[in-house]
């Protein structure tokens, strides 16, 4: 190695090298501190430098593509227009050699092992507090240790099953921690999809470097879960704080990976001790959560007050031994920031384990000598709030960037350091070695971190091979945060010799497993999805028929336009808006159910409400009223039968499903029933039985079936008893009692719930009537009915 | 002096409720030297489906119970017979408030009576510049921590308003401090805000009042309700006292103990969460009456 850094030798040819500088006193991971690319790199370079700038974009396309469809994004809360923000990838993975990686794996184990010593102890003998190596105040000050949780042992024996540490490169080459996730780290699932998108980008080149894959990681994880073969009866699940939470995308990617229940506070329940799950089948014990909410939230009635997301009772439940939360509530002590002070001599003076790879040097301030120390090297130290459990390059969480002195004044400095004392840590400036990152055409070197991703499982800690790199935006390290504009990277453990593809099911038999019963929650959300769904599209044929109309008349007074926008007022729908705020409403709920159930719900399903929520924004304030509306409503209907189109043929037949075609079946019944009470009936203007065919999609198939015109008979008969026609009430009957014959029955015995009676009831009664019999006394009644039935589906479900 | 103390607590739901599950913090403690419960019952009308017995971090008794069935109305009830003891500090053997400060750094003790619990900002109290200026301003040079607690609790007392409708019990004690005015929630708040502003530890009680007072003396304020006041760590030597902000008196055998924590939210006496499409509201009465000396 040479003494000073240098530019990096040009290769032949290396065009896409050639702005690639590596700052000075900076280590990277591309090249060598003499210049040398490293070995481990050299196929990989070589491979993208025979490509076009032309080629290369288009594979990152491909990539980006994937990431799209998949539905990969992240929730920015700092924006002004929060949102859902595509995945940041970076294309360009950062490789490192399995042998690096072996040591990393090792201090990284070592350091798991530790923290559970400590986090045991914290909650346990505190024996650390006693004898020294912990200040008494770093625990009671601390927000993050929660004081109910003093003497509980988990069930399991042990705190951390999966946790993660952020890693960074000195520049003499060497790694160091610069913090430990122990309360919910995100990143596992996003690593998966990391993989994912770089190997479409690079598919050639992965499949001959030897990449170690990260299936085996998960399927490790999984089986110290019991999530193998637990299904149907106490299988674990992922409890989540929900659709607002910026990493939601990877809690529901994470359940479908690992075939686990994704729930929310409200779906539990505490009985006697015994954590339960609301389901349509009754109350289901559940032993075992791996939570990605904060521990806080966890419990309103033991811990934070004003949480709305979590299960009063969950401490009951911890305490009496039935529940196990992965991590144990209280671990988020560990990533206090303070506490990177004392692992060092904790780790060598109590327990005789020097660390293997150090963390990143931290002075609490809460002692004379560690003040005047700080004061004297301030200028290349960063200070911070000593209970923060932010990274360090996370926003907000710094108070002054390297050389604090500078900023403030040394005086102002000292003068706060004194004052607040043990409330602040002083943290090394680091610097961050560099990793290349491509845009128009060439490579540039940017800062980045490595997130490595620890599981507990029966062999003990597992370790996951790569997958997770964090980098600058800028060739600042401060810019590393993606919530400012950092980019995420796959990260490649590469070895030297062939490795085994894995996947997540070993092994050649095949086993289905039982499906999981459905959360009352989800099948709420999916009732309701598919009622707003279909109840959007009702609006929308009448809103066509209404135009169309006023299109060929010319007049808003005419008696069946006016008929219509009657019809359309009783609803709350406005006639006077083109694309009236009621049916941005419909589907704005329709999306906002999805959204809270897409664990269930296919991405395709997902991006087809997207985007007619996009169109139907897009055609407000643009669209005028008549022809122009019409057609309007015409793409919105094609593109609501797109959607309908999925869930019929794509959607797998589960329980959810049933819920929202139930869904579908009663809101068309209803609106259907309704509609023929205004338009067929013999009272109405001429004409109204004309719209009723149209608003009932039928026209052809009444000139098929009927001698004539439409009259009031002929179409009672066709939309409300012909068995055949799926926009009929009789079929959706027949519908609704089908699906009930296949859900579960809480609590029957022999006997049929009131709902499935009901539904018997409405279904005979429509199966045996003639068109005579549908009188404007008989459809109101049957409305009512339907009222009913969903109060009834409510009672034995949802409630 | 020995107590009969009783209570009913009510609460009464509107809309239906599922899945009721509260914590009750109501029974006295035992604390030696101090008080002794001679006999207490708690008493919970519904049948409740579950109920646990237990004490909390601090030392508190707590009753939890869970009901299944939907609840209309609550009635929670305190029968309990209590020997209170404890004098008022009569020596000042307080430090000046640096060498508490020095103290504190050297106290290692994590025990529910240690200092150190009651320093941090806690759910309800947060820190506030107001407060702070507040309390430094009731500070003289030389001043012992128990004469800064004296002082700043007179001044509250004097500033404030004793207001039984003016704030509720979610009010922020910041707002109830600007408005110069509270229940004895509200005082004790406010005082624990402004102590720990200063650096002194200081923890919120909650407890009984006598009812009646003493031949010839006043009525105490918010004898007809449960009580809070505050407790202030003045020192190794003197340790806690007990001063009661909204009477502007020591605590002595006129109080009754029944939890301490670091604010309301740690003591309530009545702690729920219900899943209820309407909301809820409740009464308290209150009846603490001397046996005999």
């Amino acid at each position: 190695m040479s003494e000073t850094s240098s530019a990096p030798q040009a290769l032949p040819g290396a065009d896409i090298l050639s702005d690639y500088a590596v700052p000075t006193g900076t280590a990277d991971e591309l090249f060598d501190a003499s210049g040398h690319m490293r070995p481990v790199w050299e196929p990989f370079i070589s491979r993208l430098q025979e490509l076009s700038p032309e080629e290369i974009d288009e594979r990152i396309a491909r990539g980006d593509q994937y990431l799209r469809d998949a539905g990969v994004y992240f929730r920015r809360y700092s924006d002004k227009t929060p949102g859902e923000r595509d995945w940041p990838l970076s294309h360009i993975p950062v490789l490192l050699p399995e042998a690096e990686w072996a040591d990393i794996s090792d201090a990284m184990t070592q350091r798991a092992d530790i923290l559970e010593r400590i986090v045991a102890d914290i909650y346990g003998e505190q024996t650390l507090v006693r004898d020294g190596h912990l200040p008494a105040s770093f625990l009671a000050q601390n927000p993050e240790w929660l004081r109910p949780m003093v003497g509980v042992r988990p069930v399991s024996g042990y705190f951390l099953h999966h946790i993660a540490f952020e890693i960074g490169r000195n520049p003499d080459g060497s790694w160091f921690v610069l913090g430990d996730r122990t309360q919910a780290p995100s990143g596992a699932g996003f690593a998966l999809e990391n993989r994912r998108a770089t190997s479409r980008v690079f598919p050639g080149l992965f499949a001959h470097t030897n990449v170690h894959r990260l299936a085996g990681f998960f399927r490790a994880f999984q089986t110290a879960l019991g999530a193998r073969g637990a299904q149907g009866r106490d299988a674990p699940a992922i409890l989540t704080p929900g659709p607002g939470t910026d990493t939601y995308f990877e809690h529901v990617y994470i359940a479908r990976y690992l075939g686990l229940m994704l729930l929310e506070g409200e779906d539990l329940t505490i009985e006697n001790g015994q954590a339960m799950v609301r389901t349509v089948d009754g109350l289901k014990p559940i032993s075992l959560l791996w939570r990605r909410m904060d521990a806080r939230f966890a419990d309103p009635l033991e811990l934070d007050e004003t949480s709305r997301i979590g299960t009063p009772g969950m401490l009951n439940a911890i305490r009496s031994g039935r529940l196990q939360m992965v991590n144990a509530l209280g671990t988020g002590i560990l990533e206090t920031r303070a506490l990177l002070a004392f692992v060092p001599r904790i780790a060598e003076a109590a327990y005789g384990m020097p660390l293997k790879m150090p963390n990143i040097a931290t002075w609490w301030c809460g002692t004379q000598s560690e003040r005047d120390y700080v004061m004297a090297n301030a200028e290349h130290m960063t200070l911070g709030p000593a209970l923060s459990t932010g990274l360090p390059f996370d926003p907000n969480s710094i108070v002054s960037v390297a050389g604090a002195s500078k900023a403030e004044g040394q005086e102002a400095l000292a003068d706060r350091v004194a004052r607040e004392g043990e409330q602040l840590v002083a943290q090394q400036a680091v610097t961050l070695s560099t990793t290349p990152v491509y845009a128009d055409g060439k490579l540039s070197a940017r800062p980045m971190t490595v997130r490595v991703f620890m599981a507990r499982t029966a062999d003990g800690w597992a370790i996951m091979p790569g997958g997770y790199a964090r980098i600058g935006a800028s060739g600042e390290s401060t810019a590393i945060a993606m919530q400012r504009g950092g980019t995420v990277a796959d990260v490649w453990v590469v070895s030297d010799s062939p490795v085994q593809p894995e996947t997540l099911t070993p092994g050649n038999g095949v086993q289905r497993l039982p499906e999981n019963p459905l959360p009352s929650r989800a099948a709420d959300n999916l009732y309701w999805m598919g009622r707003y769904v279909e109840r959007a599209e009702t609006t929308i044929r009448i809103l066509r028929a209404y135009h169309l109309r006023l299109a060929e008349t010319g007049n808003a007074e005419d008696v069946n336009v006016q008929q219509i926008s009657d019809y359309l007022k009783g609803f709350g729908t406005d006639t006077d808006e083109p694309i009236p705020s009621n049916l941005i409403a419909q589907i704005g709920a329709a999306a906002g159910c999805a959204s809270k159930v897409r664990d269930r719900f296919s991405v395709d399903g997902w991006a087809a409400l997207r985007d007619l929520q996009r169109s139907l924004n897009q055609l407000q304030g643009t669209t005028q009223p008549g022809a122009d509306c019409a057609r309007a409503m015409v793409t919105l209907l094609q593109m609501l039968s797109g959607f309908a189109g999925l869930v019929q043929d794509n959607m797998y037949r589960s329980t959810g499903w049933q819920f929202l075609e139930f869904g579908r079946a009663l809101e068309r019944a209803q609106s259907t029933t309704l509609m023929l009470s205004k338009f067929a009936d013999f009272d109405a203007p001429s004409g109204s039985v004309d719209i009723a065919v149209e608003l009932g999609d039928s026209i052809i198939i009444h000139q098929r079936h009927y001698m004539g015109d439409p009259t009031p008979a002929s179409v009672v008969d066709l939309l409300a008893l012909d068995v055949r026609n799926p926009r009929s009430i009789l079929f959706q009957l027949e519908t609704m009692r089908d699906l009930l014959a296949t859900l579960p029955h809480p609590g029957e015995a022999g006997q049929l719930t009131p709902l499935r009676r009901e539904a018997l009831r409405l279904h005979t009664q429509l199966a045996v009537a003639a068109p005579k019999d549908m009188t404007l006394k008989a459809l109101k009644s049957l409305n009512k009915a339907l009222s009913e039935m969903s109060n009834l589906l409510y009672n034995t479900y949802l409630g | 002096m020995l107590y009969d103390l009783s209570l009913v607590l009510t609460n009464t739901y509107p809309g239906s409720t599922d899945s009721v599950r509260n914590l009750v913090r109501l029974m006295p403690l035992s604390l030696p030297g101090q008080q002794q419960l001679v006999t207490g019952l708690v008493q919970v009308s519904p049948r409740p489906s579950e109920r646990i017995e237990r004490h909390d971090f601090f030392g508190n008794a707590v009753t939890e119970i869970a009901f299944r069935q939907p609840l209309t109305e609550l009635t929670v009830t305190l029968k309990a017979r209590v020997m209170r003891t404890a004098q008022a500090p009569a020596l000042d053997l307080s430090p000046t408030l640096p060498t508490l400060t020095t103290e504190l750094q050297s106290v290692t003790d994590l025990s529910p009576h240690s200092p150190l619990h009651y320093l941090a900002p806690s759910p309800r109290v947060r820190p506030n510049a107001e407060f702070a200026d507040y309390a430094t301003a009731c500070r003289t040079p030389g001043q012992t921590v128990m004469q800064t607690v004296l002082v700043l609790g007179k001044s509250l007392h004097t500033d404030m308003r004793f207001d039984a409708n003016a704030t509720d019990v979610d009010t922020p004690p910041i707002e109830a401090f600007r408005n110069r005015h509270g229940v004895c929630q509200d005082f004790s708040h406010i005082m624990l805000a402004c102590l720990r502003a200063l650096g002194i530890p200081a923890s919120y009680v909650s407890g009984f009042l006598r009812t009646t007072p003493p031949e010839g003396q006043e009525r105490l304020e918010g004898a007809d309700a449960m009580h809070a006041w505050i407790r202030a760590w003045c020192g190794q030597e003197l340790g806690w006292i007990e001063y009661d902000p909204t009477n502007d008196l020591l605590v002595g055998t006129d109080h009754i103990v029944v939890g301490y924590g670091r604010d309301y939210s740690d003591v309530s006496p009545l702690k729920g969460v219900l899943r209820t499409s309407g909301g809820q509201s409740g009464k308290h009465a209150v009846d603490v009456i001397p046996v005999s000396n």
